[in-house]
């Protein structure tokens, strides 16, 4: 039966490769609908198992960092790369690695799933190790509430057969039941500057959760020091962001879970190597302009974003889409502090002149309100003299490095 | 002057940013040199009696839960304080809660403050979208909608607005919201004030005229025309 889905998956993963549509979908239902079983019977036989990372922000570093930690540790590690991230996803991405014999050459499976995919997820094919990384308000037109969400990923929890590392520090999260859990965590300094989603404009007088944490991070300067099993390690970080340095804390302690002997102090110097993802901080140059690039999907990832990354050495720009991946709703906007920003050079997406009306509520002014981002770029970029910075919702994130990879701006 | 803001319920009531109703409000009063004093309200607390404008907004299932107790306890207040004119804005879960009771989907009632003569029966599907209604004296009004009560407006009372594009109250009359005296029930958010500036200088407005005692308050005029495009750009969106 395997072998039969095999040669059907690829086939169709050809011709609709060949018709020019790149679509990913199409081989994953066929599959899907000819044989049930697929995934279990390719992902059940790897030897450690199966991962699956999810939680409303920074799944997409967080899974890049846990495959990159255990690939470090010598393991083959098989993932699904971004907009993939649900069942049929999942099944086109086997479809492309596996080999027509049925030889699937990977040690463990690492997979990014939104909640409410990793629950039919989890419904499909086992789930040996889950990180649950937060729940937080995103695009609730698309979830309903977050305690829906809480909900899905304790069902996650629930499904998984050897250990769920939690976010001891997320109010729902911690909460989180299984059989085995282990926790990872920050200190009561650093979690002062994360945004809790009950309480994001009032937030000073939290406490870190006393649950016992497998990895914790300490402090965050120029460096991040991180306690593993209560050893202290310093080290740099290429991957920006305090919450992006928190996630990694989350990976080490899966990654701890999986390969109890792995050497703490090797699985350190391989975090200090580790990028971010795609879209999450990366860099381009535009007309000698240094533009850094930072995705915005939520409030709370928004906030963080402020509090990482706002200085008076860069210009600001602010992108702001409503199509149906960004939220139609752009309300969540009124749920972000922007205080920190000194004025906005420019407020783009479908929704500048709303980004515009949020930010003369917070006494910040936009010299200009450009709805067009080809425009915008063009206008923000039109000096060199100071590095940029653009927070940009996903589809205008998207359309954002399409124009400046196309180098439509000159 | 000063005006004293009631806002009830912001740590459990929060949702889809109504905060930035109170923003709105605060603000316009401060740019026309007016002192603006909100006032948090949260279970147990108890209410002052001299109140110049109340806002309450929606909240999730769970948070409404551990209000519900508390909002019957003040209701009376409330009632009293809409009766006699106090302008206030509610949307939402808590515009639900200013009617009569709310029917779950199992048939049970829970009971509302009865300040407005309204009642809601959960719906089957949420209507959610972009909304643009037409509303006597502030003319066109615009927000966003996320509910799945159906609301339906006892006799003698007036509604908010007729809906132009989205769904309001019910998906069926037409009807948005409820206007009785100075109050605006409404399942607008946005947040509605922010994009809908009229409508916070008439809770602004009535206020002053009120603590006054007089009707010929003129407010300063503001510059609004970051306001305006944000309006007529939302108007343009698809639902």
């Amino acid at each position: 039966m395997k072998k039969v889905s095999i040669i059907l998956g690829k086939t169709v993963q050809k011709v609709s490769r060949l018709r020019g549509n790149g679509g990913s979908a199409l081989p994953g239902l066929v599959v899907e609908r000819t044989n049930p079983n697929f995934i279990k019977e390719v992902l059940g036989k790897l030897p450690y198992g199966v991962v699956v990372i999810s939680g409303t922000n920074g799944k997409t570093t967080t899974t890049k960092i846990v495959t990159e930690l255990l690939e470090s540790q010598g393991l083959r590690v098989f993932t699904n790369k971004t907009g993939s991230n649900f069942v049929r996803g999942v099944i086109s991405a086997i479809l492309k690695n596996i080999r027509i014999t049925g030889k699937f050459n990977y040690d463990i499976a690492v997979l990014e799933l939104d909640e409410a995919h990793a629950v039919k997820f989890s419904e499909v094919a086992p789930i040996d190790y889950a990180l649950l990384l937060n729940v937080q308000r995103d695009q609730l037109d698309r979830f309903g509430e977050i305690d829906h969400t809480a909900a899905y990923l304790q069902k996650v929890a629930a499904a998984t057969k050897k250990t769920v590392v939690l976010n001891r520090e997320d109010p729902r999260i911690g909460k989180i039941t299984a059989k085995n859990v282990a926790y990872f965590g920050l200190s009561n300094e650093l979690l002062k500057q994360f945004p809790s989603d009950d309480n994001l404009l009032s937030h000073d007088k939290v406490k870190a959760s006393t649950k016992p944490a497998l990895v914790k991070l300490e402090t965050l300067s120029s460096e991040a020091t991180y306690i593993i099993e209560k050893e202290k390690f310093t080290t740099p970080l290429k991957v920006k962001g305090i919450y992006n340095a928190y996630n990694a804390a989350g990976a080490l302690a899966i990654v701890k879970t999986i390969l109890p002997k792995s050497d703490n102090k090797a699985l350190i110097d391989s975090l200090a190597k580790i990028e971010s993802a795609f879209g999450r901080g990366e860099v381009f140059t535009i007309n000698g302009a240094e533009v850094e690039l930072l995705l915005v999907k939520n409030p709370s990832a928004f906030q963080l974003s402020l509090t990482s990354f706002v200085d008076n050495k860069h210009d600001y720009m602010i992108a702001i889409n409503d199509a149906i991946a960004d939220g139609r709703d752009v309300s969540w906007l009124w749920n972000v502090d922007f205080k920190k920003l000194p004025t906005v050079k420019v407020a783009s997406g479908t929704r500048a002149t709303d980004m515009a009306l949020r930010l003369k509520y917070d006494d910040i002014k936009t010299e200009a309100c450009i709805e067009d981002l080809k425009q915008a770029l063009k206008t923000f970029t039109s000096n060199s003299e100071k590095p940029k910075r653009i927070f940009a919702t996903y589809t205008a994130m998207l359309e954002i490095r399409k124009i400046i990879s196309g180098k439509s701006l000159v | 002057m000063k005006l004293k803001i009631l806002h009830l319920y912001p740590k459990e009531m929060n949702l889809y940013g109504d905060h930035g109703n109170v923003l709105a409000i605060v603000k316009r009063c401060e740019w026309r040199g007016i002192k603006a004093e909100v006032i948090e309200h949260e279970p147990g607390d108890i209410i002052p009696n001299d109140i110049d404008i109340i806002f309450g907004g929606g909240g999730q299932d769970s948070n409404q839960n551990r209000i519900e107790d508390d909002l019957r306890k003040i209701g009376p207040k409330l009632k009293e304080f809409v009766e006699a004119g106090t302008p206030t804005l509610v949307i939402c879960g808590l515009y639900q809660l200013f009617g009569n009771y709310f029917e779950t989907g199992d048939g049970q009632r829970i009971e509302g403050t009865g300040i407005l003569n309204l009642h809601t029966v959960a719906g089957n599907s949420r209507l959610i979208g972009n909304i643009v209604i037409d509303a006597p004296k502030f003319g066109e009004v615009v927000g966003y909608e996320n509910h799945s009560g159906l609301t339906q407006l006892g006799e003698g009372l007036e509604a908010f607005g007729t809906v132009q594009k989205g769904f309001g109250n019910n998906g069926k009359d037409h009807a948005e919201g409820v206007r009785y005296k100075n109050c605006i029930g409404t399942y607008l958010h946005g947040p509605i004030l922010p994009k809908n500036p009229k409508i916070t200088d008439f809770l602004i407005q009535t206020a002053l005229e009120r603590q006054s005692k007089t009707d010929k308050i003129k407010l300063q005029k503001l510059d609004d025309r970051i306001e305006n495009n944000a309006h007529s750009v939302a108007t343009s969106r698809p639902q």
